[in-house]
């Protein structure tokens, strides 16, 4: 013992060994704490192909057949999660798949009218917003001043009056009196004409700015929830509604038939629903704010949002170039749709603005919504006429929201289907039974391996099984802690590339002792025999590794996703393998050749020198062996040559 | 397992040797008839693309023990829905799992026939597994494995090249690579399987393993090669030959070790589960491993071999090593000389392994040659005692 302390060799080893410890040991409690004061869980999660449920690769169309790029495709997945989402269903996961797929995983079997709604095409719509309401049923509607006594008032926040959301010719517009009159100060701007709608006789801005929480901003949202139960004290349906008549425009109340009306009366924001989002140009719909704190009724479609050309955010200057800093969203159109804009405009501008309260009855106002698969993502009142097509919208929203919002515009202005790719609901029973077969397969080839590693290599299997079990119990905790950290999900493909790596990594063992065999055969000591051998293995495990990581890196990226999960875990058991080989097999087998079992040679050691030094063989270099004369073999001898073929 | 060691340490040292380059002939005849079979199989099986390349549907059902009629009740059930003339693909795979394939069906109609397929066999609905894959899902997916494969063989291609730098090697090893590929994916069409997406990833794998192998053992090649180079002492194919000896243990008990997990993958996935990612994957790597572990031994470097026979610096090597052998005939103790005379020599090997000094020992043209009691040669080191030592290398260089 005193011996093997003054051994730096052994030292290092016997040290490299510890701080393994200490790493898994510090892995295990990464895991630990997670599972106790985190979302983390001691298994690993399983894959839908294990654990049950079902999948959907919906490929997003547009009109015309194509693709779609990759912003729209991001678009796309948002109108998916915010399905979804409002259906209530828990533990979906949303992820695009390449530059055009959507894939959609859920545990459980979605019903029928689940799946429709999840994949109904999308349209943004431009229409005029004919009612509002709070987005869902206020359970005490009745305390009419506690609204007005909070922050939330319009005169009481500055910029709720200044930079209410208003479009005004956009900034490229050759209109200059009308532009520079909105530009340079849109506070003061004279209000379109207020009329009956409106309850509140605060100017226009103001007024508009009931309609900004539309995008769901703090400021103004706040006050349009609190401001909420003053227009609802009628409760659910503040004003019976009767169509007096056919329709003239748009923008005529009389679009909104009783039955819609009824729905909107039922509409509630904050509760999930599976309804497919109603999308017909042609009729008054209902729809929710991306908040879900107000509701709309709104009436037909007056502009296609496909005839957006672009949308863009950035901060409006001044007609002299100075950056203010006022967000705005610069939107235009195309040339057909400019011309509707302008009329539409122009009509609307002379309508009341929404009321301050979100409790408007059935009329026409100064507002219109843009709205996206049943979600209104803005309804802005209108400063003046528009007739060049370039509308700028103001509002009180940061830039980032503001950049949010012109994507959204720019990129879910085409129309949308969803291509039903691929489905599978597979069966928990089915799956887990997948499960179970792969482990007990997966057990039985350790067993097997280890078999063969103690037929081959007698005690040096003792080795090989301790780095298996640490190697497994290291790809354990990565996977546990991948899972967690990552969403990692553990499928039938990583199960088998498991299965695979137990061979990949048993293969660096036998690397290894057959290159310390080779030492012993050239005439050294089991010790430094190890240590030469581990100088040659080391340079052939790092080829080995790394040729088999960069193949698993490329299947990985060339593979189709169902099966990505193989290269996946490939990959990772062979970093695993590399630290294992690296960090506890050399180091033990370092230490286990100071052991007097294995360094006399004990035929059950596995390095049984005499054995393989009996050949007598010196080696001379560049593979010339001096070869005791006596030794030499008979002519013809074949024993058992053959038998290998 | 001292006789395994033993034999290790013959193959290592020379003093056994399988003439792998020599009998080269031999290994290509018995390829060429594995490669007829499996390429027949291309002919006569066809290949049989699995639903996620061409577009369909497929539902498992989970049947406590799949009764007798299972064909007629699944038809039914798929016709109820699908109309009297759809036709369906029956099948009980793993015992117990209902594996019933249709045309593509809209995703209704995958509804109602699981609902159908459940009240048929008296299972839960949530105990029917159904998948439906797009046709145009199926085109992209094929395009993707097409893609992989080109991607692959072209990244296999340059790795090779700047590897080896010499492009005979690479060339060798690319058709040792085809070789294997060909092989396992018509031994993969023989076995009725149906190629999914999973197997396509099985058979990049094997490229990726069978490369490996090739490269561990041209890797000695190279290296002793180098060595015969310089002493000039032995011909490239005895080199060469020395080589895959050396390798040959490793070689075995790598594909051994490797393939073990696999084979119970398989015993297991074929009795218990059936036709999966599981089972698919294994097939292919199964097959895929072992051919790619024969393929480095018994074609890559023969076909090295007698690629380079031409070459001026090995003709050279290969005059320079048999006017060495013929100084010192008694000496040898490599394999004979191959080289150009493969044919030849292949022609006269009938032994199972070309033991070393076995032609020209056999020829007495050289009584006077030290020899033992035994009547045998002494060896040439021996022999030359230590004036014939060679230099050292430093260690790095070894």
């Amino acid at each position: 013992m005193s011996t093997e302390r003054r051994d730096p060799i052994a030292r290092r080893a016997r040290r490299v060994l510890i701080a393994l410890l200490v790493a898994v040991t510090a892995l295990i409690g990464a895991l630990g704490a997670g599972v106790t004061f985190s979302d983390a869980n001691w298994s690993p999660r399983l894959g839908l192909d294990l654990e049950g449920g079902t999948q959907f690769v919906l490929r997003p169309v547009t009109e015309g057949g194509q693709g779609v790029s990759s912003e729209q495709l991001e678009q796309a997945r948002d109108i998916i999660v915010q399905r979804i989402d409002s259906q209530g269903t828990s533990g979906a996961e949303v992820t695009t798949q390449g530059n055009e797929n959507i894939v959609v995983a859920m545990a459980g079997r979605p019903s029928a009218e689940q799946e429709d709604a999840i994949r109904a095409s999308s349209q943004m719509q431009f229409r005029p917003v004919l009612a509002t309401f709070v987005g869902s049923p206020q359970p005490e509607p009745t305390a009419t001043e506690s609204g007005a006594s909070e922050g939330g008032e319009p005169e009481s926040s500055g910029e709720g009056s200044s930079e209410s959301p208003s479009a005004s010719p956009g900034s490229s517009s050759p209109t200059s009196a009308s532009r520079d009159r909105a530009r340079v100060a849109p506070a003061e701007q004279s209000s379109p004409p207020q009329s009956e709608g409106s309850e509140g006789s605060e100017p226009a801005e103001s007024a508009s700015s009931s309609a900004t929480p539309t995008e769901g901003e703090e400021g103004a949202g706040d006050s349009a929830t609190s401001s909420a139960p003053q227009g609802g004290q009628a409760g659910a349906d503040p004003f019976g509604w009767e169509p007096s008549g056919e329709p003239t425009s748009p923008t005529d109340p009389n679009n909104i038939s009783k039955e819609t009306y009824e729905k909107f009366v039922d509409l509630d924001c904050s509760a999930q629903s599976s309804q497919v989002p109603e999308t017909n140009p042609d009729e008054a719909i209902t729809a929710c704010s991306e908040d879900g704190s107000l509701k709309y009724l709104l009436g037909p479609q007056v502009v296609a949002g496909s005839s957006i050309t672009d949308a863009a955010a950035g901060y409006q200057t001044t007609p002299q170039g100075q950056i203010t800093n006022t967000p705005e969203i610069s939107l235009s159109f195309d040339s057909e749709a400019t011309k509707t804009y302008s009329e539409v405009s122009s009509d609307l501008v002379a309508l009341p603005n929404l009321g301050q309260t979100p409790a408007n009855p059935p009329s026409s106002y100064n507002a219109l919504a843009t709205v996206l698969d049943g979600t209104v993502l803005v309804a802005p009142g209108f400063r003046e006429a528009i007739p060049n097509g370039t509308a700028s919208i103001t509002g009180s929203f940061t830039i980032e929201e503001a950049r949010a919002l012109a994507q959204s515009l720019k990129f879910g202005a085409l129309p949308l289907s969803f291509e039903v790719q691929s489905k599978a609901d597979i069966s928990p029973t089915l799956g887990s039974e997948q499960l179970r077969f792969g482990i007990i397969a997966g057990i039985v080839g350790l067993l097997l391996v280890v078999g063969y590693s103690i037929f081959q290599y007698r005690a040096l299997a003792l080795v090989t099984i301790g780095s298996m079990t640490v190697a497994f119990g290291l790809t354990y905790l990565a996977i546990a802690l991948l899972s967690w950290g990552y969403n990692y999900r553990l499928d039938m493909a990583g199960v088998t590339g498991l299965i695979i790596a137990i061979g990949v990594t048993a293969d660096s063992f036998i690397v290894y002792f057959e290159r310390v065999r080779d030492e012993l055969r050239e005439g050294r000591n089991l010790r430094a025999a190890v240590e030469a051998g581990w100088e040659r293995a080391k340079r052939t495990i790092l080829v080995a590794d790394g040729v088999n990581f960069i193949a698993a890196a490329v299947l990985y990226v060339l593979a189709s996703s169902g099966v990505r999960g193989f290269a996946f875990t490939l990959g990772l058991t062979t970093l695993i393998d590399l630290a294992v080989f690296w960090f506890f097999t050399h180091p033990l087998l370092t230490l286990l050749a100071r052991r007097k079992f294995f360094a006399s040679g004990s035929p059950w050691s596995g390095f049984e020198v005499e054995t393989l030094q009996q050949a007598g063989v010196r080696y001379r270099g560049r593979a010339q062996f001096d070869l005791p004369s006596e030794r030499k073999p008979r002519a013809g001898v074949t024993s058992d040559g053959g038998a290998v073929l | 397992m001292s006789r395994i060691a033993t034999f290790g340490n013959d193959l290592y040292t020379g003093r056994r040797s399988i003439d792998f380059v020599g009998r080269a002939k031999t290994w290509y005849a018995i390829s060429a008839v594995i490669l007829v079979v499996a390429l027949l199989g291309f002919v006569v099986r066809g290949m049989n693309l699995g639903l996620e390349f061409t577009g369909g549907s497929e539902f498992r059902v989970a049947t406590a023990g799949a009764p007798s009629d299972y064909t007629t009740r699944a038809t039914d059930a798929v016709r109820e829905t699908a109309g009297a003339g759809a036709s369906a693909n029956v099948s009980v795979i793993g015992g117990s799992t209902v594996r019933v394939q249709t045309e593509e069906l809209t995703s209704d109609e995958v509804r109602a026939v699981t609902e159908d397929l459940a009240g048929q066999f008296d299972v839960q609905p949530a105990e029917v597994s159904a998948s439906l894959i797009g046709p145009s899902w199926g085109e992209s997916v094929s395009q993707q494995a097409l893609r992989a494969l080109v991607v692959f063989l072209a990244l296999t291609a340059v790795l090779l090249a700047l590897y080896f730098r010499a492009w005979k090697m690479a060339l060798a090893a690319l058709i040792a690579l085809a070789h294997d590929m060909l092989i396992t994916v018509g031994i993969y069409t023989w076995s009725g399987f149906e190629i999914s997406p999973a197997t396509v990833i099985g058979f990049l794998t094997v490229l990726g393993y069978s490369l490996y192998d090739t490269v561990v053992v041209f890797d000695k090649v190279r290296e002793n090669t180098a060595d015969a180079f310089e002493t000039r002492r032995q011909t490239f194919a005895e080199a060469a030959n020395l080589a895959v000896n050396q390798t040959l243990v490793r070689s075995i008990n790598t594909t051994v070790i490797a393939v073990l997990p696999i084979i119970a993958v398989l015993v297991i996935g074929f009795a218990r589960l059936g036709p999966g990612t599981l089972v698919d994957l294994s097939l292919a790597l199964f097959v895929g491993m072992t051919v790619g572990a024969f393929s480095s031994v018994f074609i890559a470097t023969p076909l090295l071999a007698q690629l380079r026979s031409r070459d001026r610096a090995v003709v050279e090597l290969d005059e320079e090593a048999a006017r060495y052998h013929e100084r010192h005939p008694a000496q040898q103790s490599a394999p004979a000389t191959v080289g150009a005379g493969t044919g030849s020599h292949a022609a006269t090997g009938s032994e199972r392994q070309s033991t070393p000094t076995r032609p020209r020992e056999e020829a007495p043209a050289d009584p006077d040659a030290p020899q033992t009691v035994t009547g045998r040669t002494v060896h040439k080191y021996a022999q030359a005692g230590p004036r014939n030592q060679p230099r050292r290398t430093p260690r790095s260089k070894r």
